[in-house]
């Protein structure tokens, strides 16, 4: 009989902790299936900081650490300067990428680092309770910010694709989506390129991934993915912002 | 070969770190320690190692965290606020047991302070400047030859107890000339070396492995406790293992003088003019700040009146020099701050002053 499907050997055999209806544990598997068809588990240093992404380094077969928030990149900077024949990723929030650490993408960014860089953007803190991040849409509640976002008192929402897109050593910068199966392929496809570009030494990769918190969103997981859908797509719109030709 | 060479401190200690083993530096430009990234901007390539200009201290620490998880050396340095920046990496590092040699070649604080010499780290480097229970060991050479062999040794040392490493110079050290025998270069550690000494490294699992983790988050108390508990043997082993000081001209004394760094240069000066005018003076140099000597104490005379701690800070390593003396002496304090240098006539009128009414 022929195997039409089998587990990523890239995850771990263990139940995640996420909330229920939460799309990290899609993601993880995105990223941990590409690394498994370009057969690059062993040869992978991953990074995981603070914030729900940090559990990521819990169930992602390859070598990981930790680190500081938001520090993730300089953290995975040191890794390919030590280490520049291997994979090197950070696997990062949105509170931990474009707030605490917004320098540091930026710089790993503009120094053209070889590694990638998955960015969860879920508009919301969510390991530490439903608090504004950068990326938090307007009129979107959390718990620094009951009556909604305004602009008055905490800017626009940030757009981290279109920001880092305009840095010359970020080579590769796609934006997707985690709200349906054919979203979740296009962001797989990504993921995919990203990694090829790193492959290549090109210079910097990301993928931002729109992706869910039901827990501090305060829907249900089928009502989560509608809410990302209606809300967050027309602000931050999916696509490709930029590729070398070498991996079109 | 070794050969002695005339160099300027902050070169020396660069060159001491790459000699050492260290093929990566990230630095972030601090006067008065920037001959050191510059050194290695010119220097590290041409020995297979890497060199980056990181966008802040904060980077710059975060990137050796990094680089010093794939088991390689990492030789990083900056000056007091950098340090200051550097603490949140420090705590992590010391937490999630990763060697790393750092420098500070410090200069007068508070806040941003000046670029003059200063001591004034000592409570910043020595009480552990970032969050919890930890320990990093702090060694205080006083000349450029002592750095760079105190530099040299630290590498070994760093891994022996998977733990920073901290050298605490001063600006005085890092900006002057003195001839120094530089010792032979070793080669950096191959993967293979690494794989063996280091199980714990990130070098990819390659599928021969199970994978390694690199962690200082443990959510769950009890596992937290036994994990600080565990570093606490450790750092009860280099309190044992790692006290470093000098004591000279203790018998007799009147007076014994506590130390370190280019302090201890001026103090020793001013010993000879106080033993010229009739007054027997000794003195405990701490080179380890942290574990500090306090066994050192123990050789102190009879014959002294006063133990006098010399600084350049208000007072700061006298706290660690009363509970040293246990109350046999009374403790003086003579210092000088915010990047001013006495000289050894000074210190020598100040203890006079002391003498008179101790």
């Amino acid at each position: 009989m022929d195997t039409v499907f089998e587990y990523t050997r890239g995850m771990l055999p263990v139940n995640t902790t996420y909330c229920p209806g939460c799309t990290h544990g899609i993601a993880h598997r995105l990223v941990m299936e590409v690394l498994d068809e370009e057969n690059l588990l062993g040869e992978t240093i991953g990074v995981a900081p603070i914030g729900c992404s940090i559990l990521s380094h819990n169930y992602m077969n390859v070598d990981m650490c930790e680190s500081a928030h938001g520090r993730a990149p300089a953290v995975a900077t040191g890794i390919r300067r030590a280490m520049p024949d291997k994979t090197v990723f950070t696997y990062q929030g949105d509170g931990d990428l474009a707030s605490i650490g917004a320098g540091e993408i930026v710089h790993a960014a503009h120094r053209g680092e070889n590694f990638t860089t998955i960015f969860i953007n879920n508009a919301i803190y969510g390991m530490t309770g439903g608090q504004m991040a950068p990326t938090t849409l307007i009129g979107q509640k959390a718990t620094t910010a009951v009556e909604g976002r305004k602009k008055e008192v905490s800017g626009m929402p940030l757009r981290i694709s279109e920001m880092l897109a305009t840095i010359d050593g970020a080579v590769f910068v796609e934006r997707v989506a985690l709200n349906s199966p054919a979203n979740v392929r296009k962001a797989k496809r990504a993921i995919k390129k990203a990694f090829l570009v790193q492959q290549k030494r090109l210079g910097f990769s990301i993928v931002e991934i729109l992706s869910t918190c039901p827990t501090n969103w305060g829907l249900t997981p089928v009502d989560a993915l509608e809410w990302l859908k209606d809300n967050m797509i027309p602000y931050y719109p999916l696509g490709n912002f930029k590729c070398p030709e070498e991996v079109k | 070969m070794s050969e002695k060479v005339l160099m300027k401190g902050n070169e020396a200690f660069a060159e001491a770190a790459i000699r050492g083993g260290c093929r990566l530096y990230f630095g972030y430009p601090i006067t008065p320690q920037n001959e050191i990234p510059e050194y290695m901007s010119r220097k590290l390539h041409t020995v297979g190692g890497a060199f980056v200009q990181a966008e802040s201290e904060l980077a710059a620490i975060n990137m050796a965290y990094g680089a010093a998880t794939t088991g390689k050396h990492v030789f990083i340095s900056s000056s007091s606020p950098g340090i200051a920046l550097m603490q949140e990496g420090l705590s992590f590092l010391a937490s999630a047991q990763i060697p790393l040699v750092i420098l500070n070649v410090s200069r007068g604080g508070p806040g941003v302070g000046g670029i003059q010499p200063g001591q004034a780290d000592y409570r910043q480097a020595t009480k552990g400047g970032g969050n919890g229970d930890y320990h990093i060991p702090v060694m205080a050479p006083a000349t450029v030859q002592e750095a760079v062999d105190i530099i040299y040794n630290a590498v070994p040392i760093a891994d022996e107890y998977r733990n920073p490493v901290m050298i605490l110079a001063d600006g005085m050290l890092g900006q002057m000339m003195e001839p120094v025998i530089l010792p032979e270069l070793k080669e950096a550690l191959t993967i293979e070396e690494i794989r063996r000494a280091k199980p714990w490294a990130l070098t990819g699992h390659g599928d021969k492995r199970e994978r390694n983790v690199v962690k200082s988050l443990l959510l769950k108390p009890d596992e937290l406790e036994e994990h600080n508990i565990n570093n606490e043997k450790k750092y009860q082993r280099m309190r044992e293992e790692l006290v470093r000081y000098e004591a000279d001209k203790l018998e007799g004394a009147e007076v014994v003088f506590v130390a370190f760094g280019t302090m201890s240069r001026i103090v020793d000066e001013a010993i000879e003019e106080l033993n010229q005018a009739g007054i027997r003076a000794g003195m405990i140099r701490p080179i380890s700040l942290w574990p500090f000597p306090n066994e050192a104490f123990d050789k102190i005379d009879k014959s002294t009146k006063v133990v006098i701690s010399a600084e350049l800070s208000l007072g700061q390593m006298m706290e660690d020099v009363k509970v040293a003396v246990e109350g046999r002496y009374p403790v003086e304090l003579i210092y000088r701050t915010g990047g001013m240098v006495p000289t050894p006539s000074e210190i020598v009128e100040k203890t006079k002053k002391i003498l008179e009414v101790v």
